[in-house]
């Protein structure tokens, strides 16, 4: 079958709030792991984890990564810090290119790039006292000695939350909130720029959570933080980033501000994702609608548009698995790929040519109205 | 009102661990009714999976149902009831969906056969019909190709059709009652939606009643007809789904519902509720919430408050009910900061 990868280069021009120069600029990032079979460890194949991932953040923004598990969310935070080391593309932080750092370079940069991780118990280390814990960053970036860095501790402490007498105890003796609050301490101690939050919430209570949540948000006022804000919760987002980004199978399938994308979302698979996440209100009757089965393995992913074989969208058609569709700009700063979705770049003459029957059309299934029925989508595209 | 399906009175289950008594259920009554769905959310700690493991007489030493307690089954005291008897109902007249399917199925036998396991345990037909009606009921909860699923490993499955399977364990017998503890906390939110649906679906075409226990206000609100909100081990409010929801009167059902982040709204600031449970050894006299609770006064510190009928159904444990013009004047809570657990 032939395939068409469409209008490559696009991908390399998205996605920025404001006229600043970006903090952090990720072009066409990707990752795969391999698979290996046999005792002598002959590759068999590879997994596509991140797959031409392109992003800007600026400075002062959060810019979330939502997504279910295995979509690469996580795999791109970490990426990005070389925590993992990527197959390709470019990451560039402050104009500097992260990706060509010795040792040396990637550990003063890391000075300004931390990362909170989703489960504070097992990024402690228990025979730590939690002021040795949060002091390890100061020494090792020799910003304060001695009698000085007892006391930034004891700051970072009270910052947090946290009574400063805690300094000597150890992880066990904490709550799961207060590990977290320990963990943004740590991670505060070296005076970073730039946060990766990797769920930074997912672990806790609701109460907790909106702790939490209301923390890392002043945090980011008083200190002018910049954060990757990566989350499965859609709630959480919500409250907490600028812009929104939503991966599916290792691709960012929509990208705009956070406003628009929940009040608007354009991508079949953000609208079912939405839709899925069920409403603290009994009186509202829910418009659901339900996909189909499982996300595929990111070691065989689907060819064209990832989310094809669970698409709703009524003008699916062949063409949708045979074109990869570029994220393109639909309304001003919201990006999506579908090129179902109206405007899009590739013509219709193409995808005709790729099989395509329905032309694109504007698809808003309504969010969160009430409706009569629960699956209001055929799930087959319809006939012409 | 007919007899409920399960009543459970003044259930109190301790743990006597060394030097500490843990009261992990204090004092906790409720009922289920033929065919309801009853929701009970909670924190974690507040003692909801304790309350579900002990109607199902799951609880180890050293941990204890206390004397006193009760638990009606169909006319049966489940908490006297002796060992064999107890087998008998669970697995067949109550069954149980737990959070995490990967950890509650054996990965080394098909699932087809653990399905089928449960049939043979409690004794009816051969092992052919056994292993047929296990693909029956596969069938029942969406498993496409049942049949050749029913021949596959647990790892062969992902996490949606785990729970399927446990859903598909939890039906064999056609049980009374499903507890379903956290059935969809693991699971993405897509596939939470095709889970809660299936379990809704199967209970209007079944007829069982469900337990749903859950930490997430909105699996409640799109699943259960009434509701128990439990704290420290205890009832605090329990009412019909639409009041809880549009009527919160407990001062932390009101603080839950602020916390939680809506979908729905625009970027801004969370409504906190202060501090942290208290551990189960050390619940606070009086009042167990006082502590982070904004409106507290001496009241609430001097006297342990019952469980006041605010509405017909609707019944608070909290002393505004008495004194309601208390509500007028909150404050800042006791502890800004709780301190470390121990």
């Amino acid at each position: 079958m032939e395939s068409v990868r469409a209008l490559e280069g696009t991908a390399s021009n998205p996605p920025l709030a404001g006229d600043s120069a970006p903090l952090l600029s990720v072009r066409n990032l990707r990752k795969t792991f391999p698979i290996t079979k046999g005792i002598f460890g002959r590759k068999a194949g590879e997994v596509r984890a991140v797959h031409e991932v392109s992003f800007d953040i600026a400075s002062g923004e959060t810019l979330s990564l939502v997504g279910e598990s295995g979509c690469g969310k996580t795999t791109t935070g970490r990426a990005i810090l070389r925590l993992i080391e990527p197959t390709a593309g470019e990451i560039r932080f402050d104009g500097k290119d992260v990706r060509a750092m010795g040792p040396a370079e990637l550990r003063a940069i890391r000075r300004e790039m931390q990362i909170i991780f989703q489960d504070p118990v097992s990024s402690l280390n228990p025979r730590m006292t939690i002021g040795a814990a949060i002091r390890e960053g100061i020494t090792i970036h020799k910003l304060f000695e001695g009698s000085a860095a007892d006391t930034r501790v004891r700051q970072l402490l009270e910052e947090v939350g946290l009574r400063a007498e805690y300094v000597t105890r150890y992880p066990h003796e904490f709550s799961g909130g207060q590990r977290q609050r320990i963990g943004i301490a740590r991670a505060l101690a070296v005076e970073p720029r730039f946060i990766v939050c990797d769920e930074p919430v997912s672990a806790l209570d609701v109460s907790v959570q909106a702790q939490v949540i209301n923390l890392l948000r002043d945090l980011q006022r008083d200190h002018d933080l910049t954060y990757l804000f990566i989350a499965h919760d859609l709630s959480v987002v919500r409250h907490m980033s600028d812009r929104v980004a939503v991966m599916y199978l290792g691709k960012i399938v929509e990208l705009s501000a956070a406003e628009d994308l929940y009040r608007e979302p354009l991508m079949p698979y953000t609208q079912a994702l939405l839709s899925a996440v069920p409403v603290a209100d009994p009186t509202v009757e829910k418009k659901r609608i339900l996909l189909e089965g499982d996300v595929p393995s990111p070691a065989s992913p689907p060819s064209g548009c990832v989310f094809h074989p669970r698409c709703h969208h009524p003008a699916r058609d062949a063409a949708c698995s045979v074109i990869d569709p570029p994220l393109e700009e639909k309304a001003p700063g919201h990006y999506a790929a579908c090129i179902k979705q109206p405007p899009t770049q590739i013509t219709w003459d193409e995808q005709a040519r790729a099989g395509g029957v329905n032309p694109p059309e504007r698809y808003l299934p309504v969010i969160g109205q009430p409706s009569r029925t629960r699956n209001p989508v055929p799930p087959n595209g319809r006939q012409p | 009102m007919t007899q409920p399906l399960l009543s459970v009175e003044n259930l109190k289950t301790y743990f006597y661990t060394g030097s500490a008594i843990a009261r992990s259920v204090d004092g906790v009554s409720f009922t289920i009714g033929e065919g309801e769905t009853l929701g009970i959310v909670g924190e974690s700690g507040c003692g909801k999976s304790v309350t579900a493991l002990s109607i199902l007489r799951l609880i180890q030493q050293p941990g204890r149902i206390e004397a006193g307690s009760s638990i009606i089954f169909e006319g049966e005291n489940l908490v006297t009831l002796d060992d064999s008897s107890m087998r008998r109902i669970r697995g067949n007249r109550i069954s149980m969906i737990f959070q995490e399917p990967m950890s509650a199925l054996n990965p080394v036998f098909t699932v087809g056969d653990q399905v089928a396991e449960v049939a043979r345990v409690h004794g009816s037909g051969s092992r052919g019909d056994a292993w047929n009606r296990a693909v029956e009921m596969l069938a029942l909860t969406g498993i496409p190709a049942p049949g050749d699923r029913a021949k596959q490993y647990p790892h062969q499955l992902s996490g949606g059709m785990r729970q399927r399977v446990l859903i598909a364990m939890a039906l064999m017998m056609s049980p009374a009652l499903i507890i379903a503890d956290e059935p969809t906390t693991a699971l993405d939110v897509t596939i939470q939606a095709q889970i809660l649906d299936l379990l809704t679906d199967l209970q209007r075409r079944l007829g069982t009643s469900i337990l749903m226990i859950t930490h997430d206000l909105g699996v409640i609100a799109e699943t259960a007809a009434r509701v128990v909100v439990m704290y420290a081990g205890e009832v605090v409010e329990q009412a019909h789904v639409r009041p809880l929801f549009a009527d919160a009167h407990h001062p932390y059902t009101e603080g839950l519902m602020n916390a939680m982040p809506h979908i729905g709204a625009a970027r801004q600031r969370l409504n906190v509720i202060p501090g942290t449970v208290p551990p189960p050894t050390a619940w606070p006299a009086g009042c167990r919430f006082r502590d982070r609770c904004s409106y507290a006064w001496e009241r609430c510190e001097q006297e342990h408050p019952p469980l006041y009928e605010i509405a017909p159904g609707h019944t608070s444990r909290c002393h505004l009910a008495v004194e309601p013009e208390r509500r007028e004047h909150p404050h800042l809570p006791l502890v800004e900061n709780a301190g470390a657990t121990r």
